[in-house]
């Protein structure tokens, strides 16, 4: 597969922010672990909070179905007059939120408005204290099935969190970090090519100019000669004409 | 995941065989609000598997429900309903019932738990 990197331009300002750029990921992985791992703990710890609790409530509902039974053996059957006089609940619940390891769980808290008014008139003929024992057992018996209604809610929202945050640490590991990796890989590589390349540049006209000195010197050199001839031939006096320009080459000036 | 959506969320709603009802009802939990809907409903031999689908999915689209309690043998005859329910509001929780006693193998939420932990 090809690598996968960004489209920048393969500057030495790029590299030192790409470089910046991986490390900030490296950083943010490595909290991200620790965040997924310590949620996971405290995920184990409600995981068997909640086993234990839903044992408990099997014998704590089975205590009230008991106490209804009494009722019913004394009083007979009130489930309709129940049903009837139902009509606005004094058991509620309250939530509220608690932050666990960054993490906002609600928590649901029993909230029993006292007013008995509902049942006043239920077990009036008899068993109305048989009838009060199992309205307060079956009221704790609710508590308890609140709490582990707050154990399970927690853990169907930190089941959700920890599966997106590791899904985050996957993304950064797998996706994000060989991504700016290869950027890296590839700014340094264009660089070297670019000083490479100013290399060469620098070597050959180096060679040129040498070149070029070489037959400048050759030249002057037939000069001068051309020159010692020729003296020879028309006599002494012109021993004075020098061609001063045709003597001295000047350097070629390399910005 | 506001605060302001759960403060709302005060009833807890009940799905179940006639005494299980009564006696969550004789907590006081039991509330009829201003459209005439109960929070809570019956199951006898004569309800149907829809009736029971439908009670189910009213309540948990109810804003104003924190809890929905539904005794186990009610909710293996929707199961599959049960089990594709991942909402965390309203908590659906399974209780047992006078001749059904808890069985951890069969509850839905304790499932998802073996799934993670199973390993």
């Amino acid at each position: 597969m090809a690598a996968v990197r960004d489209n920048v331009f393969p500057t030495r300002m790029n590299l030192t922010v790409t470089k910046t750029r991986l490390k900030g990921a490296q950083t943010g992985h490595s909290l991200l672990k620790r965040k997924s791992e310590a949620l996971t703990t405290r995920f184990r710890v409600i995981v068997r909070k909640i086993e234990d609790a839903k044992l408990k409530m099997g014998k704590v509902m089975q205590n009230a179905s008991f106490s209804l039974a009494e009722v019913a053996y004394i009083t007979g059957d009130i489930s309709y007059q129940v049903r009837e006089s139902a009509k606005h609940a004094t058991f509620k619940v309250a939530a509220k939120q608690e932050n666990v390891s960054g993490v906002l769980l609600p928590a649901f808290e029993a909230d029993v408005q006292s007013g008995a008014g509902q049942f006043e008139l239920t077990g009036l003929g008899r068993g109305g204290q048989q009838i009060q024992k199992a309205r307060s057992v079956y009221i704790t018996a609710v508590k308890t099935l609140v709490e582990l209604a707050s154990l399970q809610t927690a853990f169907v929202i930190l089941d959700e969190v920890i599966k997106l945050t590791n899904r985050r640490v996957n993304a950064i590991e797998y996706v994000i970090i060989p991504r700016i990796e290869n950027t890296v890989s590839y700014i340094n590589s264009e660089l070297d090519e670019q000083d490479r390349e100013e290399f060469y540049r620098l070597k050959k006209i180096q060679g040129k100019k040498k070149e070029r000195a070489a037959v400048a010197l050759k030249d002057s050199e037939e000069k001068a000669r051309q020159a010692a001839e020729d003296g020879k031939l028309h006599g002494d006096n012109d021993e004075g004409t020098r061609d001063i320009l045709a003597e001295h080459v000047d350097e070629d000036i390399i910005f | 995941m506001s605060q302001a959506v759960h403060k709302n969320r005060t009833l807890i709603a009940a799905i179940g065989d006639e005494d299980t009802v009564t006696g969550l009802l004789l907590a006081g939990i039991g509330d009829i609000d201003a459209h005439q809907r109960a929070n809570f409903v019956v199951v006898d031999s004569k309800t149907t598997q829809e009736q029971i689908e439908e009670a189910f999915t009213s309540f948990t689209k109810r804003k104003d429900v924190a809890i929905v309690l539904i005794n186990q043998h009610i909710a293996d005859d929707i199961r599959g309903i049960l089990d594709e329910y991942s909402a965390a509001f309203p908590t659906v929780l399974e209780i047992p019932s006078k001749d059904h006693p808890y069985d951890p193998t069969k509850d839905s939420v304790l499932k998802r738990v073996q799934l993670l932990f199973g390993d």
